[in-house]
């Protein structure tokens, strides 16, 4: 009898070779992710198949919530985050809750774009990246006369007014990467006014980045910056639905960490290397999922007019992102961004309706005091508080950082904050104010 | 306290009390008498406050401990000062009031004629109008966002068609009015459910006496009926101000940021956001709230709402005319239709392609429902399982709470019941992370799996949140019941558990049903706490599967269909508990007739 069963273990063992490995790995693999199941179940099945002794758990939690239960399960954690936003795998980072790891996969691009694939420190690494473009409901666009967008600059256009939507840079970590290569791309100054005249145009600043596409998919409004595979997905589905990458986009990563003390090291560790292999990275090229493989050979598989960040220069590589200063600057510019937008978007569509109006009414007839008035409206209404300078200055942006120990406080951030408010609430209506004094201008 | 404390007045009652000539007088040694109270009500007290300490006070503190602590680790008050020096906090927070004060009217306008027609006239299927009174209630995380828009929204069916009939549209989902619209539809069975119980509470008899002696029609309201019923309404409309106060999805939904609830959302979830502000949003969010419920006690204070009768059997029905069977038909099915919109909505969602800038679906499939098969049979079960448990610990602990309260002096009974009640005000997330910060390493016997990620941990989140629920619409019931009908009981030699069992619990049987009903149903679509809590996908309840079909487009559907089931799951439970509720009812008429 035992030794039947023995034959029995050696036989299947000698038929399938990954078994063989997969007796190496430990029985079982728990994941966290905030990934949709369109692309969690198509990974976990094959990866399944592949090693059949381990038992796939997927946790399915908003970023928030995985990042909670990360940090409070510290003694016994799960094996895998897995997600998009960068910003989450930096907290994780700084809160030693990850294991640094290095890829043995071959053939791996360090960079799309101009952007790094991996955290150069190895505490996670990129597999998949997406562009950032604009997404549009056809209906709506019919419905309402509305030109398709091409650029960026488009979205500045008065035809646009209310018809926008993006989501918060403090809630989506993808969103921020956008926001700070229009400000690292623009520089500063020039950045914030054309984040802050798309922003009179917005209808809405969502609070989760799935709430964008749902928005646009409804026709709740028409158009809305996303990241490519919610469009391309959405589209896909069936929804009328058209997106584009505009001339420059940003590239942003998805990411996949082990953490610190995970119960399943070596499971893990095969997962990350299957998300690498050419197997893995072909199952990123499936209409549900979308997204652009980080190995450049697999693009040969992509059906055609596959976005090619390896071939096609103009996605992400205009910009060479510094990811220092965006680092340096992160929690500041979420904040800053929720202070001068979000939190004061009816405002900051006054006062550019108003411009907007005054602007068409006096179009090229306009005298030079009001061409002087409605100058300088555009610039109350799209400067920041703050020069770049400021920005980075650990005095300012330390006030946003969770305090490390030995750290003197150099202020609290919600000083700032009231600071940024008021600011936002005069400069705005000083605007709307001096627009409609250009219509009456002699 | 000397003993003769003992007939000094009771709170909530004017007549003396005729405790002292009860048994329990007799037994005047006993310190607990000096309270009013039995060993067990003692011990029971006891049982609860530790339940609180344990699954409500140590997480929560464990959590907003950082809204009282300085950047240099001392204990400190500034972030406090800070809030009211912020002016986005200060808008946020009369906002938040003003919301809660205007949904609280709109939400009357709707219930109070409702549950006035449902006591006063005949009405055929009134079990099943109370049912889809309690239906606005469950609003499926997501799907219920998402419908609603395609509804109510600025391009929704309704302004769609208004706009192409009419060239108009009316903002139903915009700003601030907005949200007291969404809230009202989203909350008014609140006030429904708790004064439904009321009214069902009042004895005919005194409606008739009151009219031998000549009172009719407003007279005969505002004497009798109205002042009856008020702890009813009262209860529901503070229910609807705290939860309004502190509601999180609606505001969000519509994307109105300038109020407290997202405010503090915002900031506690953000990643990497290290600002305690959002936890110091919960804190005065939790004092408000309180605030709010000891106002409403305090309108009710030095007023005796019991009734010597046998409180069952509810006002005397009248036939109305044809005129106003119809008056009240229109009404009713215009309310319904109005607060059911969105389940309609999410009804044809689950069963539509694709709903895009358009009135209605293009085309219609019950594919989704195919996806969804093989996985919603687990998740229903584990949804009963979880919200009936948490529902039926609520209106245990609630109810034994609300009779401590209000029929013993007992030290710290007050208190107890405070900290209860501030479970309304506490965020899932919250609860979620000082439940897993506190429990994580507390292993179970056997199977050593961590006590904060086992599935019961679920039902106690659950329960500790939707606590508050019960304990108002026991808290009301009770206070509809004289005191003298037990005290007859005893001094006829009852036991104090022969009492409660045939004369308090029956008595009862109307506010405890509202209470399991708004626990049960509230309970199964939590979506914050379930999402942190869940750690195994077969431990998941419906809001998580609907949580995961949401996150991409080809989810809508299948999430929607999701949606259909756990509200039909909902509507099931409570129809049959209002049918035995209604079979009780006429138990108790015929006996006394």
């Amino acid at each position: 009898m035992k030794l039947s069963r023995t034959l029995l273990l050696a036989a299947i063992c000698a038929l399938s070779a990954p078994a063989a490995v997969a007796q190496e790995l430990e029985n079982k693999l728990v994941i966290v992710t905030s990934f949709s199941k369109d692309l969690t179940t198509p990974f976990a099945q094959a990866f399944q198949k592949k090693y059949p002794g381990v038992q796939v758990e997927i946790q399915n939690r908003n970023t928030a919530a995985a990042i909670a239960f990360i940090r409070e399960t510290k003694s016994s954690p799960p094996d895998i985050f897995w997600a998009s936003s960068p910003d989450a795998f930096e907290v994780l980072k700084k809160n030693s809750m990850l294991t640094k790891y290095q890829a043995k996969a071959q053939g791996i691009a360090s960079k799309v774009g101009s952007y790094p694939v991996h955290d150069p420190a190895g505490y996670y690494t990129g597999f998949a990246a997406s562009g950032y473009g604009i997404m549009f409901n056809t209906r709506y666009m019919r419905a309402n006369n509305l030109p398709a967008p091409k650029e960026w600059d488009d979205l500045k256009k008065p035809v646009y007014f209310g018809h926008v939507g993006i989501s918060a840079p403090s809630r989506s970590g993808t969103t921020h990467l956008t926001v700070e290569t229009i400000l690292q791309g623009e520089g500063w100054d020039k950045g914030w006014a054309t984040l802050l005249e798309m922003g009179g145009n917005f209808t809405q600043v969502s609070d989760r980045s799935f709430g964008v596409p749902d928005a646009v998919n409804s026709g709740q409004y028409g158009l809305g910056i996303v990241i490519d595979f919610f469009g391309l997905s959405a589209k896909a589905s069936g929804f009328p639905v058209e997106f584009v990458y505009p001339s420059v986009t940003t590239i942003v990563p998805a990411n996949v960490g082990i953490i610190a003390n995970a119960s399943h090291p070596k499971a893990a560790e095969a997962f990350v290397e299957f998300l690498l292999s050419d197997e893995g990275q072909q199952i990123l090229l499936d209409p549900k999922i979308q997204r652009l493989p980080v190995r450049a050979t697999t693009y040969a598989k992509a059906p055609a007019g596959y976005p090619n960040p390896f071939t096609d220069k103009s996605l992400g590589a205009k910009v060479n992102f510094n990811a220092d200063l965006s680092e340096g600057r992160y929690e500041l510019l979420n904040s800053l961004f929720d202070r001068l937008i979000t939190f004061r978007l009816k405002e900051l569509n006054a006062a550019w309706k108003a411009i907007q109006d005054a602007e068409k009414t006096l179009g090229a007839n306009a005298n030079a005091a009001a061409k002087k008035l409605l100058a300088d409206a555009r610039k109350l209404a799209s400067s920041a508080p703050i020069t770049e300078k400021e920005a980075s200055n650990p005095t300012i942006s330390g006030a946003f950082h969770e305090m490390k120990k030995g750290e003197k406080p150099v202020g609290r951030q919600a000083e700032f904050e009231e600071r940024w408010d008021s600011y936002a609430v005069k400069s705005y209506a000083e605007a709307k104010a001096l627009a409609e004094k250009a219509l009456t201008a002699k | 306290m000397s003993a003769h404390n003992l007939e000094a007045p009771s709170p909530g009652s004017p007549l003396p009390r005729l405790a002292t000539l009860s048994p329990q007088a007799g037994r005047g040694k006993n310190w607990l008498a000096r309270y009013n109270a039995s060993p067990a009500q003692a011990i029971a007290l006891a049982a609860i406050a530790l339940f609180l300490i344990a699954f409500l006070i140590v997480p929560l503190l464990r959590v907003l401990i950082v809204a009282f602590t300085a950047p240099d680790g001392s204990f400190s008050l500034v972030h406090f000062g800070d809030f009211f020096r912020t002016s986005l906090l200060r808008e946020a927070f009369w906002n938040s009031i003003y919301v809660a004060a205007m949904t609280v009217a709109l939400a009357s306008l709707i219930a109070v004629p409702l549950a006035t027609i449902l006591a006063r006239f005949h009405f055929r299927g009134a079990a099943l109008v109370h049912t889809l009174g309690v239906v606005p209630l469950v609003m499926p995380p997501f799907v219920g966002a998402v419908a609603m828009q395609l509804i109510y929204g600025r391009n929704g069916t309704i302004n769609l068609l208004l706009n192409d009939t009419f060239g108009f549209r009316i903002p139903f989902m915009e700003g601030l009015n907005g949200v007291i619209f969404v809230e009202a539809l989203h909350y008014f069975p609140f006030i429904l459910l708790n004064l439904s119980a009321s009214l069902a509470n009042i004895d005919s008899s005194m409606e008739e006496s009151a009219q031998n002696l000549g009172a009719h029609g407003f007279t005969l309201f505002r004497r009798i009926v109205f002042p009856l019923a008020l702890p009813g309404y009262v209860a529901g409309a503070a229910l609807v101000f705290v939860k309004v106060f502190d509601d999180l999805a609606t505001p969000l939904l519509l994307n109105v940021t300038s109020m407290l609830a997202p405010q503090a959302y915002l900031k506690i979830t953000s990643v990497g956001i290290a600002d305690p502000q959002g936890y110091v949003i919960s804190v005065i969010m939790i004092c408000c709230s309180l605030g709010a419920m000891l106002l409403s006690a305090l309108t009710l204070r030095g007023r005796d709402f019991a009734t010597t009768q046998r409180g069952g059997g509810g006002l005397s029905r009248r036939h109305l005319g044809r005129g106003g069977t119809a008056l009240a038909i229109a009404f009713v099915a215009l309310a319904l239709l109005i607060s059911l919109s969105p389940h309609i909505g999410i009804f044809l969602l689950s069963i539509g392609t694709v709903w895009s800038f358009a009135m209605l679906p293009d085309a219609y499939t019950l594919a989704h429902y195919v996806t969804v098969y093989r996985e919603a049979g687990p998740l229903i079960a584990n949804t009963m399982l979880y919200c009936g448990l948490a529902g039926l610990i609520d209106i245990v602990l609630g109810a034994t709470l609300a009779y401590i309260v209000l029929r013993t002096r007992l030290p710290g009974r007050q208190l107890v019941q405070q900290v209860a009640m501030s479970a309304v005000a506490i965020p899932g997330l919250v609860l979620g992370i000082g439940l897993l910060r506190t429990y994580f390493d507390v292993k179970l016997p056997f199977s050593g799996e961590s006590l904060a990620t086992f599935w019961f941990m679920l039902v106690i989140a659950y329960a500790v949140r939707r606590l508050p629920y019960a304990l108002t619409a026991a808290t009301a019931a009770i206070q509809q019941l004289h005191v003298s009908l037990e005290e007859a009981a005893e001094s006829l030699g009852a036991r104090k558990l022969g009492v409660l069992s045939r004369i308090v619990v029956p008595l009862m049987t109307g506010g405890l049903l509202a209470g399991f009903v708004t626990s049960f149903a509230t309970a199964a679509v939590e979506l914050s706490a379930t999402l942190l809590l869940v750690a195994r996908a077969p431990d998941a309840p419906l809001s998580y599967g609907i949580y995961v079909y949401m996150q991409a487009a080809a989810g809508r559907g299948p999430g929607a269909a999701l949606g259909v089931i756990a509200v039909v799951v909902v509507a099931i439970a409570t129809y049959i508990a209002f049918k035995i509720a209604e079979r009780e009812r006429g138990l108790k008429t015929r006996e006394l007739f």
